[in-house]
């Protein structure tokens, strides 16, 4: 049956309802730029998204070398089909006529003005030999992104670690998905997603922990939405401050007080043991630390709990019945635990809780620690952010030996004596003046990291040498010595993989546009340039294209948890996703779920990490862990709750939060450009309870600032049901699209919300803070009957829709869908 | 007075003082955020085992009460934070701060070894009380230790290396 559907308006599409146990039913969705019908395209293209992290697979109209379209491939196991608002409008960026189209670089009179590859290469390779010979190789350092493909993570991080022999490389990913990875190893030892999306299939309850799937991952909430319209659906769970899509659809919807998520887990853990909910067999075989647990959380009762996180205790019994009561637990966790308050101590919690349970390792016991950025899987896996390549251990020597085997490298070259330099001291250290020289592919940190202004003064320094290598002239790239013109998504080859271990290959569909380069092609470049060599004086990096750079990080992975070896560009070509590992003789078709059978990758010899203290973040020794865990079993990791480290005042009486919305994305480089996305949510607005704004004697549509100790944002407000006492602003709203909004000089408002957030960060994972800041709200003009410019569709919904017409996309927002596996 | 209460003053003092230097350093390094937040959380464990202390001390005879308010330590320590948010930006505040944690490295062992030998007076002196104190606060001061120790490692590279 072959249907369209305005997806502006209705984000998830049509119910393909399913029942427990039962595949995904397909639906493919397709959009067609206007005027092109179906047999005028002359190929489609095989990719998948990277507009967020559930990697939805697609494939690229072509037509006359340029994209029309896409369309969803029904086969995938990860979306059967179905896109979201981002994938089915966001692809129309690549055409932008402001792309950049050859490179810049910063002349005498401090402008930026075009040049050829070469002058611009050139002054990048004498500025980094410089800064080698005169201030070593920790005065150069790179942050890349969540965007680019696993072949060129692994080049970076080859070309960084052990050719430059730097330490400092992260990837923006430490926004969004840093907490993923480090609650992950705290409690397996290891990196590396234990669930998977089918368990949506089963589950019986699925609990989301400060996860707003609808509008981060939409397609995998269309699959929560089709299980909720078939038969005998699972409960749900929301924990949020806002009332969410999720919280509508919950069952039971607590909303703490904003960085009080320890206190919460603490409690329901409370319950769980008290009630006794706990799986003693999986325990004893499994894990190690369950008394401490036990005695931690010990006082830790509702009633205590709903006087920090300000809930009722009867709702937080109720919350703890639901996750007591489940046969098929699935828990998520996104960026209301990430990207807040004491976010590891809190992750590793909903760890427990599953550990505790036994959910683990069959269908519908999953247990998801999400990425937020697309990619963020390959920055882990490949060490381009805060971990060495493979997962392997930096306090390990054998590990760092192993690495060197694979690169053809002393182990002293790569730099192991301190964890991989996280993005944020990265910046400090440039702040401090020890870097010198900061390589940004792919992400635009003058919009993404907490109190713009004082990013903004970093990146501005005289003494940095910055070198932004994008799509278009960001916010970021404005402040570069040079700008190198990007290919992106659609222009290139690689892979990339999923929030659940799922590896896609994306094809290159058109050229690029003017002399703009795949990022793969940059950093070979530099390698060539810079004349890279390995200990026998042979070249470092000895792949060309991406599928060699494909094979070599293979070699790297090859033993290691997230073994690539039994993939190959052939077996993903023309088929599906395959999760990792995946090697030919044991897992040829991939694995769907990590820890089936025990919890191999938390032995002392091999794990990933010792941990660290859920606190204080100090290392743990290797001494320490092997007496702790001589086996390798999963670690229950009790953690205190500790009040945040801001707190409202008088001043200040209103706690400060931030979120990424349905219609846009990681800075709205690109969904910006996207006409139906830009429309649906054209600019930044700012969010309150009825009861809250009432109090401030504010309404719908009035023009207000949220002003923070850190900067101030001007917007029109919305009135929405929401816990009282917050206040929210989506983020990412920069400045390329209206530059007038910028701050001035003596700190008016701006438009971005990170000119209010607070430069703090967990001290595990080092993500920072984006949840907890606080702030006080100040009527600059009355509405004058128009409402703000939120999405009525998800989250920002208005508490009184009167007045406050509905989000529609019109005509060009038409996407075809035909259900059933003929789909395509 | 006998052993026991001595190493009670003695460690209420240390405790006490150790918050004192977790809190100046926090001040001191306001630019140097992951220190001068934890810092400030690290100090809240010191400020409790003082207050256990006094507590405690009080059925040894010993009167280890709080003293002095921070009515004006409140203020200095606004104008502190103001002096080194302009001082951030040089590069002396890296060895400033990698001394700062060297001397909080040391303080904190010093407390250490003082719950040290109080835990094994107590099991000497079989006085239950006094362990069930000493074994509850001393891991806290371990994982100050840490906290110390684990800073100064990552740091050191960067700081030592580069040219001053
Ligand atoms: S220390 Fe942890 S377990 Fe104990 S009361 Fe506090 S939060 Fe609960």
């Amino acid at each position: 049956m072959e249907d369209s559907t305005d997806r502006i308006a209705a984000p998830w599409g049509v119910r393909t309802p399913y029942g427990p146990g039962t595949p995904w039913p397909a639906r493919t969705d397709t959009h067609l730029a206007d005027g092109v019908a179906p047999d005028a395209v002359e190929r489609w293209v095989q990719t998948a998204s990277i507009l967020h992290s559930d990697g939805d697979a697609m494939d690229i109209a072509v037509r006359d070398g340029r994209i029309v379209g896409v369309r969803g491939r029904a086969a995938d196991r990860v979306n059967r089909g179905r896109l979201g608002p981002k994938d089915l409008y966001g692809w129309q960026a690549n055409g932008s006529r402001d792309r950049l189209v050859r490179p810049l670089v910063r002349d005498a009179t401090g402008r930026l003005t075009e040049c050829d590859w070469d002058t611009a290469m050139d002054r990048i390779v004498s500025r980094a030999r410089g800064l080698l010979d005169e201030r070593g190789p920790g005065s150069i350092g790179f942050y890349t992104s969540g965007q680019l493909f696993l072949e060129e993570y692994y080049t970076l991080a080859v070309m960084a670690r052990a050719g430059i022999g730097t330490n400092h490389l992260d990837g923006n990913t430490r926004l969004c998905t840093s907490t993923a990875a480090e609650a992950l190893k705290e409690t397996f030892g290891c990196d590396g997603q234990p669930g998977s999306y089918e368990d949506v299939d089963h589950a019986d309850v699925i609990a989301l922990f400060g996860h707003n799937m609808p509008e981060t991952q939409p397609v995998l909430w269309m699959r929560v939405l089709d299980r909720l319209a078939g038969p005998r659906p699972p409960r749900l769970l929301c924990v949020d401050p806002r009332r969410t899509v999720v919280a509508r659809h919950a069952a039971v919807h607590l909303a703490p007080r904003p960085g009080t998520n320890v206190a919460l887990l603490n409690a329901l853990l409370h319950e769980i043991i008290r009630t006794d909910r706990v799986d003693r067999a999986f325990v004893a075989a499994h894990t190690v630390g369950f008394d401490e647990l036990a005695r931690r959380v010990e006082p830790c009762t509702p009633a205590w709990a709903a006087g920090i996180c300000d809930v009722p205790a009867a709702a937080v019994e109720e919350a703890a019945e639901l996750l007591g009561g489940a046969e098929r637990l699935l828990s998520t966790v996104l960026q209301g635990v990430y990207q807040s308050h004491q976010a590891t101590a809190a992750a590793v919690q909903v760890n427990n809780l599953h550990l505790l349970r036994g959910m683990l390792g069959r269908p519908g016991a999953g247990l998801l620690q999400m990425n937020g950025q697309p990619t963020a899987q390959n920055t882990r896996e490949c060490g381009a952010n805060g971990d060495l390549p493979g997962f392997r251990n930096w306090q390990n020597d054998a590990h760092v030996a192993d690495l060197a085997r694979v690169w053809n490298v002393t182990p002293e070259t790569i730099p192991h004596y301190a964890p991989p330099t996280h993005a944020l001291q990265m910046f400090r250290y440039a702040e401090q003046g020890s870097l010198r020289m900061l390589w940004i592919s792919g992400t635009n940190p003058a919009v993404s990291l907490p109190e713009l202004s004082r990013i903004r003064a970093v990146l501005g320094q005289e003494r940095l040498f910055t070198v932004v290598q994008d799509l278009f002239l960001t916010e970021t790239a404005q402040l570069a010595d040079v700008v190198l013109p990007a290919a992106t998504w659609g222009e290139k080859t690689g892979t990339f993989t999923n929030a659940d271990r799922t590896v896609h290959l994306s094809e290159q569909a058109v050229r690029p546009p003017g002399e703009a380069r795949a990022d793969l092609d940059i950093f070979l470049d530099f390698a060539a340039r810079m004349d890279f060599r390995d200990k026998d004086g042979g070249p470092l990096v000895t792949w060309h294209d991406p599928e060699s750079a494909f094979e070599a990080w293979k070699r790297c992975s090859a033993g290691r948890p997230c073994d690539y070896t039994g993939l190959s560009y052939g077996l993903l070509r023309g088929g599906s996703g395959v999760q990792w590992p995946c090697t030919p003789d044991d897992a040829p078709g991939g694995t769907a779920r990590l820890y089936t059978d025990g919890v191999p990758w938390a032995h002392p010899d091999v794990c990933e990490s010792y941990g660290k203290d859920l606190v204080t973040g100090a290392a743990v020794e290797p001494v320490e862990y092997r007496s702790l865990n001589p086996e390798g079993k999963a670690v229950i990791k009790a953690a205190a709750y500790v009040p945040p480290h801001e707190d409202v005042t008088p001043d200040h009486p209103l706690w400060l939060t931030t979120g990424r919305t349905l219609y846009h994305f990681h800075t709205r480089t690109k969904t910006g450009r996207a006409p139906q996305l830009a429309a649906a949510a054209p600019d930044v607005w700012a969010e309150l309870s009825p009861d809250e704004a009432r109090a401030h004697g504010l309404g719908e549509g009035d023009l207000v600032d949220v002003v923070s100790p850190r900067g101030a944002v001007r917007a029109r407000l919305r009135v929405t049901p929401m816990r009282d006492g917050v206040v929210f602003l989506p983020f990412h709203y920069g400045y390329w699209d209206d530059p007038g909004r910028a701050p001035d000089a003596d700190g008016g408002p701006g438009r971005a919300a990170n000119e209010t957030t607070v430069t703090d960060w967990d001290p595990v994972s080092k993500q920072p803070l984006f949840k907890t800041s606080v702030a006080r709200v100040r009527l600059v003009e009355r509405s004058d009957g128009t409402p703000a410019p939120a999405p009525t569709t998800a989250g920002s919904e208005p508490a009184a829709p009167e007045g406050v017409p509905p989000t529609v996309g019109g005509p060009d927002a038409r996407v075809t869908h035909t259900t059933g596996e003929e789909g395509r | 007075m006998n052993g026991i209460t001595l190493t009670l003053r003695a460690l209420h003092h240390a405790e006490r003082s150790l918050e004192k230097d977790l809190l100046g350093a926090a001040e001191r390094h306001a630019t140097e955020h992951e220190v001068h937040h934890v810092a400030k959380d690290l100090a809240r464990w010191s400020r409790e085992h003082a207050a256990r202390l006094a507590d405690t001390g009080g059925a040894y005879g010993l009167d280890l009460q709080e003293h002095g308010g921070r009515g004006p330590g409140a203020l200095l320590s606004a104008v502190r934070e103001r002096a080194a948010e302009a001082l951030g930006h040089r590069p002396e505040p890296g060895l400033l701060l990698l001394h700062d944690l060297r001397e909080l490295y040391l303080a904190a062992s010093g407390v250490s070894l003082y719950w040290e030998m109080l835990a094994q007076a107590a099991q000497a002196a079989k006085d239950a009380r006094l362990l069930e104190m000493a074994s509850s606060c001393h891991p806290e001061t371990l994982r100050q230790v840490r906290w110390a120790n684990t800073h100064i490692k990552v740091l050191s590279p960067q700081i030592l290396t580069g040219p001053l």
